[in-house]
């Protein structure tokens, strides 16, 4: 498993592609599950133009990694892997990256969803949309 | 003798701090933690607790050296 905060934009094929080159042997699995986050335009009517994420240096880190030792543990899973930014983001860029490799689909399929679910309703980041009418922190995650 | 503090996202863009440092007392709790550092007698229903980077009740007593984080509802992902 790999769990990682990243402080600058990420290309979210590229860390799949890196991390099944260097952890999941050719061949050795039949299913891969993954879900990107991406910044998106809200589209209300007063267009996001960028967020900030804020952390809890030292708690947001053990979170993410006990919610993929839980996955592991809880779904015959070869690997998983989750990559969650902090700092300021672009319009378009990726702000997590969840993926959960198996033998068959229902176990990927199952821990990926709970990594992202977990991840929303418990890790500790907060998000602060930048609009042209000024900053504003979300209140909650849109639902499941 | 002492508890740190922290406060993140909204809550410490309202309370104008991200950090506080209150004196230790034998069988304080988080709740009283909040009250010595931010003057306000009750924690928000809306506000979380951590001690020591973990989630925590705000009843939970605290042992000299124990940091404790408050924080709005977490909206990652």
């Amino acid at each position: 498993m790999r769990t990682a905060i990243r402080h600058g934009p990420f290309d979210p094929y590229a860390e799949l592609a890196r991390f099944e080159r260097e952890r999941i042997a050719a061949g050795s699995c039949g299913a891969a599950a993954v879900f990107i986050g991406t910044l998106r335009d809200f589209n209300d009517g007063a267009g996001v133009q960028r967020m900030t994420l804020d952390h809890y240096p030292g708690m947001t880190e053990r979170h993410l990694e006990r919610i993929a030792a839980e996955a592991i543990e809880r779904w015959p899973l070869a690997e998983c892997l989750i990559i969650h930014r902090v700092g300021e983001i672009a319009l378009g860029e990726a702000i997590v990256l969840c993926a959960a490799w198996s033998a068959h689909r229902s176990a990927a399929f199952d821990a990926c969803r709970f990594l992202i679910e977990d991840l929303k309703q418990r890790a500790p980041f907060w998000k602060k949309e930048t609009r042209a009418d000024g900053e504003r922190w979300v209140e909650h995650n849109t639902p499941p | 003798m002492s508890i740190s503090i922290r406060f993140f996202a909204s809550l410490a863009d309202s309370l104008g701090a991200r950090e506080a440092t209150v004196e230790f007392r034998p069988g304080m709790a988080a709740l009283d933690a909040w009250r010595a550092a931010t003057a306000r007698a009750e924690l928000p229903g809306r506000v979380l607790v951590a001690i020591n980077r973990e989630y925590a009740d705000p009843s939970a007593v605290l042992r000299d050296g124990d940091e404790v984080g408050f924080f709005p509802p977490v909206t990652g992902g």
